[in-house]
């Protein structure tokens, strides 16, 4: 299975690989968290289970509590809307939280307070909320409906929120950085999926990935497969099985999904004129469509073929094995696309 | 009494009371005239309690409001013009435009923060800002203020078990003015003294007359002070009741008329007259003079407010985002 391979497609990442800096993805996360704790006294995180030796569901926070003690690593009860309700009144005096979702799913018992308030108090009233969720997404792992969701969409239709979705140690780490040191709400969807599965250079000290900028990871002239988070990995396999049949793609990440890198997607339309974009999340309203149609606005004279979509069903998402592979991209389903759209 | 209110400052409570008045019948007046944009919410009966809230704050806590603080606002210092403005939608209201009536007056200088429709969406948020007070080891307090109707959701029930766990220095006020619209406390609750549920947190709750503005001062005083010390969160229930409808539109035909008339007897700001009278810390005619600066003040708001533009249209999409 695709997403059990190891380091598949990351060897020819934009900044040279250096064999003490390979570190995985989930590290690259603790690492931008220390490194920033350390940095600014007012960043901090706080969740389920993050604090004392624990460190989290998955360890993010591990260690950070004996660095900087309990007062800057804060358990917190069972209750999404109430922490991340107070982690919003704690960023409008000026801190800067980084709030774990145990997993991305439970992010909707928090919906409310992320929606209503934090995303619109700047325009309101100048109530700056310069916080971070992280939220631990994604499937492929057999965790059933509730430990696999990819629920970006309703984030990226939010006004006031920006969301990334990084799909590399590095930009695991850039990206953090930056949405730490952002002024607004910032939802920072981590691929559960990557974090050991995927190890990468990633710079030592300070490394920032300015948010809104999308990252050409492959380039080909045939056509563009536009995509994010885990969804990279796979359309790089299939690239690389495309090209041993003379197909080639450019593979565009687009690492922030909100605000758009909107002169990124359509210069790779107009460079190839086939486009599909990809994404774990259920295709229907989904970050494709928008795509889809700032391509049809914005590119249509340079298209040679109907944009077209590969996302997961519109089904809860399933756990057994069968029924998760059925729901869900991978680079043979991307591959098996690309070839029919190659040949429009 | 515990904190004792010289002279000088029950006049100033007195004052703040009428300036809150004044302009909720102004208001009120100005919509019924049909000239208002959008609703608006009555504050009569609610003055005892927004206004000695926050009269118990230093200047450095922070306070969250709702739809009936008018005169929390008044008092941290936001002048009835630019309120007015904010009713009417022009730039120079608190929120520019953005937000109707009282909401979206959040002002960061004056420690202030803006309230949602959504409730009580202001409480969590207050119990982090109290929070943050003890990250920065602070001695700061933050105060906010929920309804009867609110404190059904679930957010009050985690954010107030958050900050007794967290022992956030916030102090919460219900104002339970025994009706949620049209739903009276009986259908919203089968617990009648909603400050009784604080032992379920772990915190003291407090039962006060929220018609006698003294009592609420020394109350909320009390928990600040507490909070302040370093000893936790206070759930304060003041009792008073919606004297008009929810909003301007609401003819509120569903409270009976028994029921309004009993609190009227009640109404804070004639009981305080007269107990300023009896004590004779002022004469009738000081307190007019009082009631008629109030008059002056809000004639002048309004035609400030009228005459202030509305927003450019090409600004819309201006401050969504913090730079
Ligand atoms: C979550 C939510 N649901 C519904 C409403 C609509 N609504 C606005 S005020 C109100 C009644 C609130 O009652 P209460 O909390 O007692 O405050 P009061 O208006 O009586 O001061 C309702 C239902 C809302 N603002 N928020
Ligand atoms: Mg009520």
């Amino acid at each position: 299975m695709a997403t059990e391979s190891l380091t598949y497609g990351f060897a020819d990442a934009p900044e040279a690989p250096s064999a003490d800096r390979q570190i995985t993805y989930i590290a690259a996360i603790s690492e931008a968290l220390r490194e920033e704790m350390r940095r600014n006294e007012n960043v901090f995180v706080m969740g389920e289970d993050v604090g004392g030796g624990f460190g989290g569901a998955f360890k993010v926070t591990k260690g950070l509590a004996d660095e900087f003690g309990d007062g800057r690593v804060m358990n917190m009860p069972l209750a999404e809307g109430g922490f991340v309700g107070a982690g919003t009144g704690m960023a409008l005096m000026g801190l800067r939280p980084v709030i774990e979702m145990q997993f991305a799913d439970f992010i909707s018992s928090a919906f409310d307070i992320i929606v209503q308030f934090a995303a619109t108090a700047h325009y309101r009233w100048d109530g700056a909320v310069p916080w971070v969720i992280r939220a631990p997404s994604d499937g492929g792992i057999r965790s059933g409906p509730f430990h696999s969701q990819n629920p970006e969409a309703w984030f990226i239709h939010t006004p006031g929120l920006k969301v990334v979705a990084p799909a590399t140690p590095a930009d695991a780490k850039g990206l953090l950085t930056a949405a730490i040191r952002d002024n607004n709400p910032v939802i920072y969807f981590e691929s559960k999926p990557l974090y050991r599965s995927v190890k990468g250079y990633v710079p030592a000290g300070e490394h920032v990935t300015p948010l809104g900028q999308a990252n050409l990871v492959r380039s080909g002239s045939d056509l563009s497969i536009i995509t994010y988070g885990s969804q990279v990995r796979e359309a790089l396999t299939a690239a690389a099985a495309l090209a041993q049949s003379g197909i080639e793609a450019d593979v565009l990440d687009l690492r922030t999904l909100k605000p758009l890198d909107e002169e990124a997607i359509l210069e790779t339309a107009r460079k190839t004129g086939k486009i599909m974009v990809v994404h774990a999340a259920n295709q229907l309203a989904g970050l494709g469509g928008e795509i889809a149609a700032r391509i049809a606005e914005k590119a249509f004279e340079w298209l040679d073929a109907p944009v077209c979509r590969l996302g997961g069903l519109d089904t809860p998402i399933p756990f057994s094995p069968p029924l998760e592979d059925a729901y869900r991209p991978n680079a043979l389903k991307i591959e098996a696309l690309a070839r029919e759209l190659a040949a429009y | 009494m515990t904190h004792h209110l010289a002279p000088d400052q029950q006049l100033e409570l007195y004052y703040w009371m009428r300036l809150t008045r004044a302009f909720d019948e102004s208001m009120i007046a100005y919509w019924k005239q049909g000239k208002g944009i959008g609703g608006t919410f009555s504050q009569r009966g609610h003055e005892a309690i927004s206004v000695s809230a926050a009269y118990a704050l230093e200047p450095d806590d922070v306070i969250a409001p709702m739809h009936r603080d008018l005169g929390a606002y008044l008092l941290r210092g936001l002048s009835p013009r630019r309120i007015f403005a904010n009713l009417l939608g022009r730039e120079a209201g608190v929120s520019r435009g953005r937000d109707a009536n009282l909401h979206g007056m959040g002002d960061l200088e004056r420690n202030i923060i803006g309230f949602v429709s959504h409730l009580p969406h202001s409480l969590p948020v207050a119990v982090g800002a109290a929070m943050s007070f003890t990250y920065r080891k602070e001695p700061r307090v933050a105060l906010t203020f929920t309804g009867d109707g609110a404190s059904s959701t679930g957010l009050f029930h985690e954010s107030l078990n958050l900050a007794a766990v967290q022992r956030a220095p916030i102090v919460v006020i219900v104002e339970n003015n025994q009706y949620a619209y049209s739903t009276p406390l009986a259908q919203q609750t089968a617990v009648p003294d909603i400050a009784e549920r604080a032992s379920g947190y772990g915190m003291p709750g407090v039962m006060l007359d929220g018609n006698d503005v003294e009592a609420v001062y020394a109350g909320v005083r009390e928990a600040v002070d507490r909070a302040r010390a370093g000893d936790g969160p206070t759930l304060i229930e003041a009792k008073t009741m919606r004297m008009l409808g929810h909003a301007v539109h609401d003819g509120a035909e569903y409270v009976p008329a028994e029921l309004l008339a009993a609190w009227e007897e009640k109404d804070p700001i004639r009981r305080y007259t007269r107990l300023l009278l009896e004590r004779d810390v002022a004469d009738a005619q000081e307190l007019a003079e009082i009631d008629r600066r109030c008059e002056v003040e809000m004639l002048d708001a309004i035609e400030w407010a009228e005459q202030m533009p509305l927003p450019q249209a090409d600004t819309v999409t201006e401050r969504v985002y913090a730079a």
